[in-house]
């Protein structure tokens, strides 16, 4: 049995890894890679534990509270915190990242320095789990910014390249931009509770005395204080996760090796944000009481969400790499998540997002199996009939393809995403967040029968395509347990029996027929089909024959196409603007301290010095040059020097010291004159 | 212990080195080096047995000497310590000896350089040490000597000139502090710290020095410390001296030298002028904010890489002032809380040892790039460092993350408790002041783009990984980084005390 108190073992196997992985030579590949799978696997065993002891009691917060440190009189407190939210998660994150760990044995073998990719990853996976164990705020704060250090690290592995170091640093940029509304959430929080900690026996800030006595407080233009809280953290869940308008770091972050893209852009870190709001839906939820509010924080959430959704959908239609594909594909899914949780349904979020991470990193290694195959090819124009050669990557692929598409009955990402459409069709609010996310179900359905169509179908079209082989076991077995999972794990949240729902929020939840909702149902499978069966007639029926052919959608709509192909020029507008902005600051600075902070001082130097000149009877070298640097009375001392061998200079300058530092002491120790 | 003066010898120590050095002359190099590291490591030695005897519950000074100095005008040699100054003392005590040994290839004239240093290693203690105005100003201006000549002579191309610039607008804004002190004295009688901040609790200064008198002196004073922190837009001296001086003066200046000032604010001019602080505090807020961002932001401007570390300098010093700022502005107002205000000035305390650690462990770097590059310092002349020399590259690369205030190395807690007592106090200054979060990511990470990472271009093509000497250095301070950064109460256990007593006596709303 593992309790709360124990908890922190599950971050620790990592930690250790990534510490032994630090300090083994550049060589030492075994000692790292064996160390970072040893330590993920044990992780996995403790979360399995901690995961049998959080369902005992599903109800329960269990929580273990010390202090960090003392801070006037009290302390800054640190906590972890067990409940089937965190073990859930928990052993998501250690099962499916051991499996990325093991195909990263195969992917990642030939580059030299493999042995600091595996500890980047055990330093991922131990901020990772950081971030799922904490019971403080503070400390989930700690392990999200390590985890954005890890990804930083990781998306610019390959720092030799120009593309690879902007992207990382990108990456960290951006998301930092929402960690600074995080930061700002979090001391307005501690300012407003006294305490960071969630659960607390009653004093932490999830809980009914903290909120109630924050929920009666207004902040600025009648905004709860719980609203000004929440949007503040959900910055930082908008930055982590990808969400409009600051997911323009997550498609760059594709540069890196491509298991990072399934562990870190796929599975788990993107979820962090996800399961932030989760976690504190206590508090986002605070302000539902105070009807006269302007706004609630879950309506922004939701509309985000949405907003999210739709636009990574659509911009996926027309990439053309296939790594960007499912990167945008990740976008839309986070988006769908967000939009559960902003209409109040933050366990169908997590069955989501426990659902994407598998199938999600079952696509990305599918991808990184077909990109390791085809000699580092990745643009789907280039690839093409792969469907022989890698008959177990295509297999694969094809469940998590589905899993994605939403096909119904089997596959899990049917059933999560039905909880997420129904939770968005109660919503009293608004019904625009599941209009947009219908308009989705179409999309995905419609650009992943592309991707299948491309990379799989037809003739080979280059020679790399042409030479791809399947890869060894080390890569296809990962490939074959995610995609077991993608199918099995959608039974645990189905209509008729939501297990998994009812274990997350320690109360039973209602079963209902299957096909409760069936109208939803219905329409949500009719238009997966509609989905798929346009993106076959479009793409499966006249397969490409020539990579430089033109897509049958940009032949009939190039602009819209080549729109949606930058990426709505997202880029292009922060460019123009914040990019602008920040030029024009720091130019404006650096111009203010060389001309005018600096000009002030030269000015007022030189009026000193004008002084003195006109006055004659000052001397000359108490006012010598003022301060300017390059000023006249510098040369008195300048001959002094020059008319002297620097050594003399120097002996002279002893003699000074040795007098002065005599007399000093003398003086001090001779007491009173 | 109670015979032994402690304070004293940890003054005075680095001086008798200076004093050893200076009779030695022409000796060997090695000598030399030795004997300056020697008597450097004697304020860690010292500083940790006072450590040893001191207790943080005890918020007065402690290992007090207290002797008649100049009887005519009641000067005394008072030294005190209590948890600041011994921050600062360990503080010393940690950089100095790593800045002697970012110079230890120096071969012009190792002895001088070494006397130089310990008779500033010296002065700088004396100022976190004394007591009495006298003894305090004869500590701060005496600092300034020996920096200019190490700036003067070992510095680059450009060090004449910012050596003069740097030392004469730190002695032209301290004139009009010994200007303040003078009228101060010639009212209250007194230079001591302790009774001047008695006597202003009292509201006794601000009867003898009424209206303009009273604020004519506050100026003055603020004069003085602004210059030395520096305060924007007090600050144009320091970019070219931090960028020309070498790089073991440039880590004392911004290690130590920067935290005098810091130093002063709260020892001088808030305990003795607070009402007057609390008056100008809407005003220096808006400073503070004003190095916070136009700091990073000039630093994004820079095509030199010390300049751009120098401004990273005046960002991070401006959050010290702008805690305190916050905390004198709240002062009476409603939000103050003593957490707030405690939080605050902790965040304050902790963020002057940081910084001083991650600074001095950036400059050594940069001193060590240039002395790679032949004396380069230009972002562009350098291009995937970290490919040639990964050892360097990591170790640069915890204190350029401890710089930008990453979570689990030291630099973050600091800023998190400025910024957690801030909120309380002005959020709007607090909510602007991210601003300088952003752009030191923005910054810092640039410059790693553009040295360590990308194609091996100029200077970085064949970059030599770290010697022995370097990796000792640089993973000493990444380690002790790495220590605060986990185990933040093994500093503010010294202060919290302290700290907690200062935010009591704040008059709450």
């Amino acid at each position: 049995m593992i309790t709360a108190e124990q908890l922190w073992l599950i971050p620790l196997l990592p930690l250790l890894a990534a510490g032994l992985g630090a300090l083994t030579p550049r060589r030492g590949l075994a000692v790292a890679s064996g160390a970072a799978i040893a330590g993920l696997v044990g992780s996995f065993i403790v979360s399995c534990l901690a995961l049998r002891t959080a369902l005992a009691h599903p109800a329960e917060h269990a929580a273990y509270n010390f202090t960090w440190f003392a801070l006037g009189d009290g302390a800054v407190r640190l906590g972890w915190l067990l409940d089937p939210l965190t073990a859930f998660m928990c052993v998501m994150v250690t099962f499916v990242g051991s499996l990325i760990f093991i195909f990263s044995l195969g992917y990642m073998k030939e580059d030299p320095n493999a042995a600091r990719f595996f500890c980047f990853l055990s330093l991922f996976a131990a901020a990772m789990l950081g971030i799922l164990i904490s019971n403080s705020l503070l400390s989930l704060f700690v392990s999200w910014e390590l985890v954005g250090l890890a990804s930083y690290l990781l998306i610019g592995f390959w720092f030799h390249k120009p593309e690879a170091a902007a992207a990382a640093k990108k990456a960290f940029i951006t998301t930092r931009i929402g960690d600074l509304g995080f930061l700002l959430g979090l001391v307005w929080l501690y300012d407003a509770t006294g305490t960071l900690l969630l659960f607390d026996n009653g004093a932490g800030a999830l809980e009914a005395p903290a909120l109630g006595g924050m929920a009666a407080q207004v902040a600025m233009f009648g905004l709860p204080v719980t609203t000004g809280i929440g949007l503040l953290l959900f910055c930082g869940a908008v930055g982590k996760s990808g969400q409009f308008p600051l997911h323009v770091w997550l498609p760059d972050a594709m540069e890196g090796p491509t298991p990072v893209s399934a562990l870190i852009h796929a599975a788990t870190m993107v979820a962090a944000g996800v399961f932030l709001i989760a976690r504190i839906y206590p508090l986002m939820a605070a302000d539902l009481v105070m009807e006269a509010a302007p706004i609630h924080a879950l309506t922004v959430v939701a509309f985000i969400g949405a907003i999210t959704a739709l636009m990574g959908a659509v911009i996926a239609v027309a990439q053309n790499d296939i790594k960007r594909i499912l990167a945008f594909s990740t976008v839309s899914q986070l988006g769908y998540m967000m939009l559960a949780i902003g209409v109040g349904s933050w366990t169908a979020a997590i069955f989501h997002l426990l659902t994407h991470a598998f199938f999600k990193a079952l696509l990305f290694l599918g991808a990184g199996s077909v990109i390791h195959a085809a000699h580092h090819e990745q643009d789907i124009r280039r690839l093409g009939g792969l469907k022989g050669h890698m008959k177990a990557t295509f297999g694969t692929f094809a469940i998590g393809m589905m899993a994605l598409a939403g096909v119904p009955f089997v596959f899990s990402g049917f059933w999560s995403k039905e909880a997420i459409l129904h939770a968005a069709h109660e919503w009293d609010v608004s019904h625009l967040p599941l209009y947009a996310g219908l308009c989705a179900v179409v999309l995905t359905a419609f650009y992943m029968t592309r991707l299948m169509a491309e990379t799989f179908f037809g003739k080979a079209r280059t020679e790399e395509a042409s030479h791809a082989h399947e890869n060894s076991a080390v890569m296809t077995v990962p490939l074959v347990l995610l995609a077991i999972c993608s199918i099995l794990l959608g039974f645990l949240g189905t209509p008729a029996h939501p297990w998994l729902q009812s274990q997350l929020l320690g109360a039973e939840v209602e079963a209902h027929g299957i096909f409760e909702g069936a109208g939803l149902m219905i329409l949500s499978i009719v238009l997966v089909g509609g989905g798929i069966g346009l993106g076959w007639f479009i793409y499966g029926r006249n397969l490409r024959a020539m990579a430089t052919d033109k897509d049958p959608l940009e032949r009939a709509s190039p602009g819209l196409i080549a729109f949606l192909g930058k990426r709505l020029m997202f880029d292009e507008l922060y460019a123009a603007t914040a990019g602008r902005l920040n030029t024009f600051g720091a130019a404006f600075s650096d111009f203010m301290d060389r001309q005018v902070w600096g000009g002030l001082v030269n000015f007022t130097g030189r009026f000193g010095l004008f002084s003195g000149w006109f006055s004659r009877d000052t001397d000359e070298g108490g006012l010598n040059g003022g301060f300017d640097a390059g000023s006249a009375g510098l040369r008195g001392s300048g001959k002094f020097y020059s008319r002297r061998q620097s050594g003399d200079a120097h002996g002279y300058l002893r003699t000074v010291a040795l007098g002065f530092v005599v007399l000093v002491i003398a003086v001090m120790l001779g007491g009173g004159w | 212990m109670s015979s032994l003066p402690l304070l004293s010898l940890i003054i005075l120590v680095p001086w008798a080195g200076a004093l050893l050095l200076a009779f030695l002359g022409k000796a060997s190099a090695a000598a030399a080096h030795g004997l300056a590291l020697l008597f450097s490591f004697s304020t860690l030695a010292l500083g940790l047995v006072a450590l040893a005897g001191f207790d943080p519950a005890v918020t007065g000074p402690q290992f007090s000497e207290s002797h008649t100095w100049i009887r005519a005008l009641n000067v005394r040699y008072h030294l005190g310590l209590d948890g600041m100054s011994l921050l600062l003392v360990l503080l010393t005590g940690l950089v100095s000896p790593a800045a002697l040994l970012a110079a230890w290839k120096n071969d012009r004239d190792p002895a001088l350089f070494g006397a130089l240093f310990l008779l500033l290693q010296g002065a700088a203690l004396g100022v976190f040490l004394a007591l009495d105005f006298f003894p305090w100003f004869l500590f701060w201006e005496l600092s300034l000597v020996p920096a200019y000549f190490l700036i003067r002579l070992w510095g680059g191309p450009g060090g004449t000139a910012a050596a003069y610039q740097f030392v004469v607008y730190t002695i032209g804004g301290s004139a009009f502090m010994l200007l303040g002190f003078a009228a101060l004295f010639g009212t209250a009688g007194t230079m001591d710290f302790g009774e001047l901040a008695a006597l202003a609790a009292k509201g006794e200064i601000a009867r003898l020095l009424p209206g303009i008198a009273g604020t004519a002196v506050f100026v003055g004073v603020l004069l003085g410390l602004a210059v030395k922190v520096p305060l924007f837009p007090f600050h144009s001296w320091l970019p070219a001296t931090y960028a020309e001086a070498p790089a073991g003066a440039t880590m004392f200046l911004t290690g130590i030298m920067s935290k005098m000032g810091v130093y002063g604010f709260l020892r001088i001019l808030w305990p003795i002028f607070p009402d007057h602080l609390h008056a100008a505090a809407p005003c220096l807020i808006w400073l503070a904010l004003g190095g916070v961002v136009f700091g990073a932001w000039a630093a994004m401007r820079q095509t030199d890489i010390k300049r751009m570390m120098a401004y990273s300098s005046v960002n991070h010093l401006a959050y010290c002032l702008l805690a305190l700022f916050a905390v004198s502005y709240a002062t009476g107002r409603d939000g103050l809380t003593g957490e707030a205000a405690g939080a605050a000035l902790a965040g304050t305390l902790l963020q002057m040892f940081n910084h001083g650690l991650s600074a001095a462990a950036l400059f050594f770097a940069l001193g060590v790039i240039e002395e790679r590059a032949g004396g380069k310092r230009g972002i562009a002349n350098f291009g995937g460092v970290r490919t040639a020399a990964p050892v360097f590259a990591g170790l640069c690369g915890v204190a350029l993350f401890s710089s930008l205030g990453l979570p689990g190395l030291n630099g973050f807690v600091g800023e998190f408790l400025i910024f957690r007592g801030a909120w309380g106090l002005h959020p709007v200054a607090t909510s602007v002041a991210t601003l300088g979060l952003l752009g030191t990511a923005l910054f810092l990470l640039t410059f790693w783009q553009r040295v360590f990472h990308g194609p091996a271009r100029g200077a970085g093509i064949g970059f030599a990984d770290v010697t022995g000497r370097e990796r000792l250095v640089l993973a000493l301070l990444a380690a002790l980084m790495l220590l605060f950064g986990v185990l933040p109460g093994l500093l503010t256990k010294l202060f919290n005390p302290l700290v907690t007593a200062w935010a009591g006596h704040l008059t709450l709303p």
